[in-house]
């Protein structure tokens, strides 16, 4: 038990020790390079935690993260209803799935930007682009896996359509819409922070280039860590929906 | 005791008062597979166990779709409690191999589930919580009322799945294999379950089973299926007192009958 806490902790701790060591060898290398170091990026982080500023950014990125995960379940959830009910529309669409599913979302920016304009749009598209995905295909598993005396058990309650979708087949297929959701969370937060580079005024990705461009490199350094910390907490608690809803 | 051989063609439904189900004359074909059973007629008094005994694959889980309504036969005609039947009865409740416990649901939830369907029969809110409050209690999980189906052991889960079935306070439960993904112990627990909480609800059983004595401790009568395609072979009354294992020779004696029976129609 305190081990399962502890070895974590020192698993940080050596990451932590080999990037001071690393920034310092760099340091001597290029003096600007000290800014990268743990203590100046633990300060940097303090006064930001502390300020409004990094807070705007985050809150707008995370809106942007909810409207794109939105989107994706939208269109994917019927969708990959659709792909795991009709045999026909899933052998038509599987190959142009698997097919778009393998391109990167950030290749599609130069024509969002040309077909939606600058700003929020283009990444609410690069962003869903990106979710559809894992949710699309992770829904039409879970409708080929519905236990089929669940639809039996229903039949034989002479359930009506209606009945049959909203308590047997919703329900049935959520864990793994939740499965979906928990892989569209990480490509999303991925993407995000490159999507942001692009025609937009802020965002955790414009913080970035805003921090390269002051030549404030210990913010960049405390954005990066700011990034990976809700990256983890985003995934955390896509985790426990999931967990939470099965029960296990 | 003594164990006649009837052909199908013969055997009388009982008086249509006293019968809940009725089938004259059934046949059923699959697309592509060809004829699953055949020229099946039986019927099923009140309160009666019926075993339907046979071998995997003998069509005996889809002879018992058609009797639930749950697929219409190619020909022949089902009647539950003296009219036709088209769809499952609400007076008529299934029990599967697997739990199929829905596993978003509590267990109190899920042995309720679908009483409130626009197809039941009405109910208040209050009536159905006591009827699955007694369903639960019959099979000893009272107290689990919160309790999620992961959480269950597999013979917890098939008591809940009974449950399920017993709060819809049937006329005639139809059970497939209902215990045969059980460890022997639990099985034979369940067996004698199955049999007093459907003599406390007053129902009848048509039990699907390839297990010889899980029909002999169970059934008030056996019918034997078999061929290709299917058909009632043969038809043996059990005229014993539960619990039966108090009455080894006459059990042996019979499962001696059906073993010959079985070679012989093999």
């Amino acid at each position: 038990m305190v081990l399962n806490l502890l070895l974590p902790l020192a698993g940080l701790l050596a990451a932590a020790l080999l990037w001071a060591a690393g920034a310092g060898w760099l340091a001597g290398v290029t003096p600007v390079a000290s800014a990268f170091a743990p203590l100046a990026t633990g300060e940097a982080l303090l006064q930001l935690v502390h300020g409004r500023d990094l807070w705007e950014h985050v809150w707008l990125s995370l809106q942007r993260v909810a409207v794109g995960l939105l989107i994706a379940l939208v269109l994917g959830v019927p969708l990959g209803v659709l792909t795991g009910l009709s045999a026909g529309f899933s052998r038509a669409t599987t190959p142009l799935f698997q097919f778009a599913r393998m391109i990167s979302p950030l290749s599609w920016m130069p024509i969002a930007v040309m077909v939606l304009g600058v700003g929020d749009a283009p990444v609410y598209f690069l962003l869903a682009f990106a979710a559809v995905w894992p949710i699309l295909l992770n829904t039409a598993a879970g409708v080929a896996q519905l236990d089929p005396n669940w639809l039996l058990l229903a039949r034989s309650l002479s359930a009506t359509r209606r009945e049959t979708i909203l308590r047997v087949i919703l329900p049935g297929i959520t864990a793994h819409i939740l499965t979906g959701v928990r892989l569209a969370i990480g490509i999303i937060w991925i993407v995000l922070v490159p999507a942001e580079m692009l025609g937009v005024s802020a965002g955790l990705g414009y913080f970035i280039l805003d921090a390269r461009d002051r030549l404030a490199y210990s913010d960049l350094m405390a954005a990066i860590l700011v990034i990976g910390a809700l990256g983890y907490l985003l995934d955390h608690a896509a985790r426990s929906l999931h967990r939470r809803w099965l029960h296990a | 005791m003594n164990a006649p051989a009837v052909a199908p063609s013969v055997l009388a439904p009982a008086p249509a008062s006293e019968a809940v189900l009725a089938a004259r004359d059934l046949s059923f074909a699959h697309p592509g597979i060809g004829t699953v059973f055949e020229g099946v007629s039986l019927s099923i008094r009140r309160r009666e166990i019926v075993a339907l005994l046979g071998s995997s694959g003998c069509g005996k889980s889809t002879l018992l779709r058609v009797l639930a309504g749950l697929a219409q036969p190619a020909h022949g005609e089902v009647r539950f409690l003296d009219a036709p039947l088209a769809e499952p009865h609400p007076r008529s409740a299934l029990v599967f191999q697997q739990p199929s416990l829905l596993p978003w649901l509590k267990l109190a939830d899920n042995v309720g589930f679908g009483l409130d369907f626009a197809h039941q029969p009405r109910s208040d809110g209050a009536a159905r919580q006591a009827r699955v409050a007694a369903a639960l209690e019959a099979v000893g999980l009272a107290g689990r009322e919160a309790a999620y189906p992961a959480q269950l052991s597999g013979g917890m889960a098939q008591r809940a799945a009974l449950a399920r079935a017993l709060a819809r306070e049937p006329e005639l439960l139809f059970a497939d294999e209902p215990f045969s993904a059980l460890d022997a112990i639990t099985r034979a627990e369940m067996q004698a379950l199955l049999v007093d909480v459907v003599h406390r609800w007053h129902s009848a059983v048509l039990l699907v089973t390839h297990d010889i004595d899980e029909a002999l401790l169970v059934a008030d009568r056996i019918l034997l299926m078999g061929g290709s395609p299917g058909r009632v072979l043969r038809e043996w009354t059990v005229d014993l007192p539960h619990p039966r294992d108090a009455h080894p020779e006459a059990l042996t004696a019979l499962r001696l009958a059906i073993l010959g029976a079985l070679r012989h129609s093999s």
